[in-house]
């Protein structure tokens, strides 16, 4: 490793990366109250900048310049330290993300790295509830403990269901299993028909659900829930530490969709490759857009994840309490069990099952699907005639 | 096993139907008038804030029509309107009779805006408008005195 790839590697590359997703967190608050007006057929912001794209801007320093209060009946190391917990495993968790070539770290164990530290930022809720001494922000620290621990189980299982294809993916072509990058080559092929999300469509959507209920936001945002805690956990926190709470949300969204997309929808890929008339677009030989359009591609796909996340957060009512534990343990965890099984039968199965579903060539993958379709509707017919 | 997609159906029929209404609402026209651009147009017979007018055309034209006769203050309900009188000189003539307003005061935050006072004037001269827009910076500053309330002079 030369002197100025291991400048890159070792400082600039995480450096741009952590600067890129704090440079995308004024932009999904903008997106949220933008997408939130619309649907209340409102305009949003729009008067701080261009399309008021530079609103969140003027409420951070809005926050900066007002009166950080910790209030006398604080556990005031604790009180203090919580934001930061909120915040920084959240942004750590992004190490490990591969936005196309740009990558602060590939650890052979990024799957692993995320798993922690995501669960580790409800630490901060948790404390955050704890350290404030006030009844209301406790039951938001504790509703947030006890979601995290019936989401983590779903969620974690919805994972290492991926994790066995791309295991298997990796043991013919080489790379780590738990490294991001692997899950997004062994989605190579047809398009978006490769990508995972069509071939682990129940471990996709337990993982979706999963991730609204980890990044606390609606319908899942028992810990802050307005109408019953007054903010929750973040009820007594004040300025710049509120503004670490709210930024810690957006980038745990942020994580999360990441995570997602490298998981379910091909990361970098495009989704134009491979399909046969569309790959003319292949623009790896072109000089510059060979950097930029795995970029483009990854920031569209967690565009569209948050904008799902945002279209969820303004549609659905909150959960009650019990009925999110229900969902958690009754439905989910199951469900994720199950199609851990499914797939475990189907990797262990051995070469046929490696060949013609998980990880051949495109071709199976559509062939299969067409096989698939072409059954349901013969079965439909069948069935209407009788 | 079709009983158990049924139900799942059922929990996810609610689910679509707010999508759908959300998104249905997502593509529609926002309602938002965009204020200070954009203003919703107020009633014909509006009243807001008074304004003293000025003969417009005819032998007077440029003169002020109010007289100073204090009607109005004695016909306004929340006794908001201070007037005192002076007369006109021959030099110095603001309105067409004897006597014009020297003075001429009012008190918009006791104002109730009823319009009593156009209903009182003989000669026309106070009148409501529809600029609704009435910020001050102070209390002080809402006592509007006749320099803000004359219309400015027929050029």
């Amino acid at each position: 490793m030369g002197f100025w790839e291991g400048l890159w590697r070792m400082a600039l590359a995480p450096l741009v990366v952590l600067m890129v997703v704090l440079t995308t967190v004024p932009l999904w608050i903008w997106l949220e109250r933008r997408v939130c007006a619309r649907i209340q057929q409102r305009i949003g912001p729009n008067r701080v900048g261009v399309m008021g794209l530079l609103q969140p801007m003027a409420d951070a320093a809005k926050l900066i310049f007002k009166e950080d209060i910790t209030p006398a009946h604080v556990d005031r190391v604790v009180y203090l330290l919580a934001p930061i917990i909120a915040l920084v495993p959240s942004m750590a968790a992004l190490a490990v993300i591969p936005f196309g070539d740009l990558q602060a770290a590939d650890v052979n164990i990024g799957v692993l790295w995320i798993l922690a530290l995501s669960s580790l930022a409800v630490y901060g809720v948790v404390l955050a509830g704890w350290a404030s001494n006030n009844k209301w922000s406790m039951m938001g620290g504790i509703r947030s403990a006890a979601q995290m621990v019936s989401y983590e189980l779903g969620m974690s299982l919805a994972i290492i269901a991926v994790l066995l294809t791309t295991s298997v993916y990796a043991a013919s072509h080489g790379g780590h299993a738990l490294s991001l990058r692997t899950a997004v080559n062994s989605q190579q092929g047809v398009g978006p028909l490769a990508w995972n999300f069509i071939w682990h469509l129940p471990a996709f959507v337990v993982f979706i659900i999963a991730a609204v209920a980890e990044s606390n936001r609606a319908p899942f945002d028992l810990p802050e829930a307005e109408q019953e805690l007054v903010a929750g956990f973040h009820t007594e926190y004040s300025s710049f530490r509120f503004a670490m709470f709210y930024m810690g949300e957006y980038v745990h969204m942020t994580t999360l969709s990441a995570v997602c997309t490298c998981l379910f929808f091909g990361g970098w890929l495009s989704p134009f490759a491979g399909i046969p008339l569309l790959a003319r677009l292949n623009v790896s030989t072109v000089p510059v857009l060979m950097y930029l359009a795995p970029l483009f591609w990854f920031f569209l796909k967690v565009t569209l994840f948050i904008f799902l996340y945002i279209w969820l957060r303004w549609t659905l009512p909150r959960m009650r309490w019990d009925q999110l534990m229900a969902l958690g343990w009754v439905v989910l965890l199951p469900a994720a069990l199950v199609w851990v099984a499914v797939v475990t039968v189907l990797a262990g199965a051995g070469k046929v099952v490696d060949g013609f579903v998980f990880s051949g060539d495109g071709w199976f993958r559509l062939l299969s699907l067409l096989a698939v379709a072409a059954a349901y509707l013969i079965y439909r017919r069948r069935r209407g005639s009788s | 096993m079709r009983e158990f997609f049924k139900q799942v159906l059922e929990v996810l029929e609610p689910i679509r139907e707010g999508f759908r209404t959300t998104g249905r609402h997502m593509a529609m026209e926002p309602v938002t008038y965009e204020y200070p651009e954009q203003r919703k147009p107020v009633p014909d017979r509006a009243r807001w804030r008074h304004i003293l007018r000025r003969y417009q055309e005819g032998e007077n034209v440029g003169l002020e029509r109010c007289i100073g006769c204090s009607l109005c203050s004695a016909a306004c309900p929340a006794d908001c309107i201070y007037v005192e009188a002076a007369e006109n000189t021959d030099d110095e003539r603001y309105s067409p009779g004897e006597r014009y307003a020297s003075t001429y005061q009012i008190n918009l935050l006791r104002c109730i805006f009823c319009g009593m006072c156009e209903e009182a004037c003989p000669t026309g001269a106070i009148v409501l408008t529809d600029d609704y827009a009435l910020a001050e910076d102070s209390r002080m500053d809402f006592i509007y005195n006749k320099e803000r309330l004359l219309v400015p002079p027929v050029s």
